[in-house]
């Protein structure tokens, strides 16, 4: 970080060359990130392109059906699913349900406060399950045990550790890894008529009652979306913003793409720096990169997962 | 280009009727009742107040968006409709003049026949346009429909709505007729109307497919500007006690 007094070059008048680097980036954000951008580089050592490193692990809550840690740089994600039966509407007997509920203890980040749930919060479940519903990854006739009568409820969590930034991304990440991760339990109809959970004796054991769905067996998930947030901030795009570079530049575009290329969500709140065509297309080009990235990862931790 | 067919007879690029009447609450700042067909939101504006939220700058003026449904409480569709509210809001508006203030827009949507968002955004800025804040263009939003087909349908109903592949909310600044004789709002070569300020999107499409949409949204903002111009000027003239 030792960009930031580099002298010469700067504005005359310029306090740079006096100020120590901290004080100099804590009181002129945006020119301490203007030097930096001059130079195609961020603070964090960063390339303007280049998202931090991301990294997976599967089956991080035991007590869960489904579950995974996801972290973006400093960013954390603990996404967990339970399921549980539940009688189908008279619409769709032959589909389960998805509820996404998206948390931010005061744990995540200064900026909450206990007793006041964070602004965002709500906001970034309702994109979360936009998302995760529209692009059609869970085919919710999977969840259907038996048509009209049950069905699973797949309850998704996901709390936010440490709000650094991309928290979307992240979340998403974490909430397609959880669903990979997902087992569906083997259960049977038991002489009341109601559903239960069967236990492995009593999968392997010849029970008299027949199981509805014999083993585990986990969902086939088609077309995953992955995100990438970007900032633009004058004729820059910068990839996979961190909480502090959020709060200077605010003009944030989040680009969702499935893994067969279609868009799932181009969302851009606002900002004063417009999007312009040509911007888009090189957002959607930066996110194209970001889904291989972001698939190869989930790829090795499923690979890890199996080993083990 | 093949026809598509849409319930109310309109072609596909063609928006529902437009209105828009001003100053009709007494003791808000400003207020406005947007429609466009049967979809009608009311706006009103209280601010610039004094003082600045928790987590807000206070050397900038900031805005607040409260959504009222017709009916029941919001919830997380509201809540999302607030924060795109207040973030649209904000970039159209010159926050450095009031700084450590507060301006509050309330909408109260009296009927949703599709297309809520962009009515709201709509009516919004002719309510901040009423109460006389500063702002740096106007926002003019559109909703594109995209068909099952492949086909793009501007302001589509709620029944048309429910039945589509996806639909895309944009927001592109107003065309500006600048007084100024050398503006800075050319960029790039590019006119700023051409500019995204707000893009939401619900449903897979592909890519070009949105780009598409962008632009016959884009062509479609132009005309309700133009439409804005016209109703400021009418009623500007019509009533003289607004003007101070």
């Amino acid at each position: 970080m030792e960009s930031g007094n580099g002298g010469g070059g700067g504005k005359e008048g310029d306090l740079s060359g006096e100020m120590e680097v901290d004080a100099y980036r804590r009181l002129f954000p945006l020119r301490f990130y203007e030097r930096h951008l001059l130079e195609s580089v961020r603070p964090d050592a960063r390339p303007l392109a280049h998202a931090r490193d991301t990294s997976l692990a599967l089956g991080a809550v035991a007590t869960a059906d489904g579950s995974a840690l996801a972290k973006i740089g400093c960013t954390t994600m603990l996404a967990g699913i339970k399921l549980e039966v539940m009688t189908p509407s008279t619409d769709s007997p032959d589909e389960g349900c998805i509820a996404i509920e998206f948390y931010m203890p005061p744990i995540c980040s200064p900026i909450v406060r206990p007793g006041r749930p964070a602004e965002v919060a709500p906001v970034i479940a309702k994109q979360l399950s936009d998302v995760i519903l529209s692009s059609g990854m869970v085919n919710l006739k999977e969840l259907s045990l038996i048509s009209g009568k049950a069905a699973w409820m797949a309850y998704l969590d996901i709390y936010c550790l440490d709000a650094d930034g991309a928290l979307f991304d992240a979340a998403l990440l974490s909430a397609v890894a959880a669903f990979s991760h997902l087992h569906l339990p083997p259960v049977s109809v038991n002489d009341d008529g109601r559903v239960v959970t069967m236990s492995k004796e009593q999968v392997e054991g010849n029970s008299a009652k027949e199981p509805v769905n014999k083993e585990r067996r986990k969902l086939t998930l088609n077309s995953i979306p992955f995100s990438l947030t970007c900032i633009l901030y004058k004729k820059y795009i910068l990839v996979d913003p961190t909480a502090e570079e959020e709060s200077i530049m605010e003009s944030l575009v989040t680009v969702v793409l499935d893994t067969s290329g279609r868009l799932v969500s181009l969302y851009k709140p606002g900002g004063t720096v417009l999007a312009y065509t040509s911007t888009i297309q090189d957002c959607v080009a930066l996110t194209r990169q970001r889904v291989k990235e972001l698939r190869k990862i989930l790829n090795e931790a499923l690979v890890d997962m199996e080993v083990d | 280009m093949m026809e598509v067919d849409r319930a109310d007879g309109r072609s596909p690029n063609q928006l529902r009727p437009l209105a828009c009447s001003r100053n009709l609450l007494n003791r808000a700042h400003g207020s406005a009742r947007w429609s466009q067909g049967n979809t009608i939101v009311l706006a009103a504006v209280y601010g610039p107040k004094a003082g600045t939220r928790k987590n807000e700058n206070p050397e900038k003026a900031s805005i607040e968006a409260i959504w009222k449904p017709k009916t029941g409480q919001i919830g997380k569709p509201e809540r999302e409709y607030e924060m795109i509210l207040k973030r649209t809001l904000q970039s159209i508006c010159v926050l450095t003049i009031h700084p450590n203030t507060i301006t509050s827009v309330i909408l109260q949507v009296i009927n949703d026949d599709g297309s809520l968002l962009p009515c709201a955004i709509n009516a919004a800025c002719a309510a901040l346009l009423d109460a006389g804040i500063p702002l740096k263009h106007l926002a003019v939003a559109v909703c594109c429909g995209l068909t099952e087909s492949g086909y793009v349908i501007l302001d589509p109903t709620k029944l048309e709505e429910q039945k589509m592949q996806g639909f895309s909310y944009v927001v592109f600044p107003n065309s500006a007729h600048t007084v100024l004789l050398k503006g800075p709002s050319q960029m790039d070569s590019e006119p700023m109307e051409h500019g995204v300020i707000t893009s939401v999107t619900h449903g897979v499409m592909p890519v070009d497919d949105y780009l598409h949409s962008l632009e016959r949204g884009r062509s479609a903002s132009a005309k309700i500007s133009d439409f804005i111009r016209r109703s400021l000027q009418s009623q500007v003239l019509d009533d003289p006690s607004k003007v101070k």
